[in-house]
């Protein structure tokens, strides 16, 4: 199962990249994230069986920089939705020259 | 455990079940235009993702992702979507790229599945790179499944989890910070 589990691995980060590159909505962007954190956990963890458990450690850093990275991010979109009453990234350019 | 041993057929089935599931519920939360129901999808890939977990033998993690990633950091997302009422129809205009981005997206997304097809067929040596026989299938008569976890974890790895809890309290200083009403460039 190592190989099916790589291939659907790589389909949904795939998947996670479609999303952050196709969508606008900030929150939904940052979903997409996720969805990619997770596909790179499904390839710790197939891997962990060939060559133990340390594969699993790093799968619990990995959810633990994630809910840290939610938090954060969602703080973020937060703040810049009372300033912009919105978190469409067409409408967030202050950057764009 | 050698890569290709031979699996019962009831474990395939329910490998492949819920690997299918996985991926049409992937591709149904890219597409959907409302939050909520993205949020739902995104759920349903992670209680999948619990069940392959269970099945390549790491349970503690299965439980992990049931407990953190599909019951804590989903609930944020979600309190955060109902907070902003981004469900309202004006938000969802032009939430989806069209033309060119969808097809740069497209592109690339079959660029890297093609790469991992073509490392997938690649000759790997896996006797050259296999250490001796401790897998995490196997259990230690002490531990059991999370001891086997527990121990690289605060031994070998006991500065990263230190560093990680140092990360935890920073961010959450850092939310509540960003998150306050009068702070930052408000409160000038």
């Amino acid at each position: 199962m190592l190989a099916e589990s790589l291939v659907l691995s790589a389909v949904l980060f795939a998947i996670g990249v479609i999303g952050v590159l196709t969508r606008r909505n900030a929150i939904i962007l940052f979903m997409c994230v996720e969805l990619m954190l997770n596909a790179v956990n499904l390839s710790f963890v197939a891997l962990s069986r060939l060559y133990g458990a340390t594969g699993q450690v790093f799968v619990i850093f990995v959810m633990t920089v994630a809910a840290a990275e939610a938090a954060v991010g969602l703080a973020i979109i937060i703040a810049i939705f009372r300033h912009r009453q919105s978190v469409n990234l067409q409408n967030i350019n202050l950057l764009r020259g | 455990m050698q890569p290709n041993a031979f699996e019962p057929l009831f474990y395939q089935f329910h490998f492949y079940l819920f690997s299918l599931i996985a991926i049409a519920s992937a591709v149904l939360f890219v597409t959907r235009k409302s939050p909520v129901a993205a949020a739902m999808w995104l759920v349903n890939v992670m209680f999948c993702l619990a069940a392959l977990y269970v099945l390549l033998d790491a349970q503690f993690v299965a439980a992990m992702q049931v407990l953190v990633y599909a019951g804590a950091i989903m609930v944020v997302f979600l309190f955060v979507v109902m907070l902003l009422n981004l469900g309202h129809p004006s938000e969802l205009g032009a939430d989806i790229r069209q033309g060119w981005g969808r097809l740069l997206a497209g592109f690339l997304a079959l660029v890297m599945v093609a790469e991992l097809f073509v490392l997938w067929r690649a000759p790997i040596r896996w006797q050259l790179t296999l250490p001796a026989a401790e897998t995490a299938s196997q259990p230690n008569a002490t531990g059991g499944v999370i001891g086997a976890i527990a121990g690289p974890m605060f031994k070998e790895y006991l500065l990263a989890f230190e560093l990680t809890s140092v990360l935890l309290l920073a961010a959450i200083i850092g939310a509540v910070v960003l998150g306050r009403k009068s702070g930052g460039a408000d409160a000038r």
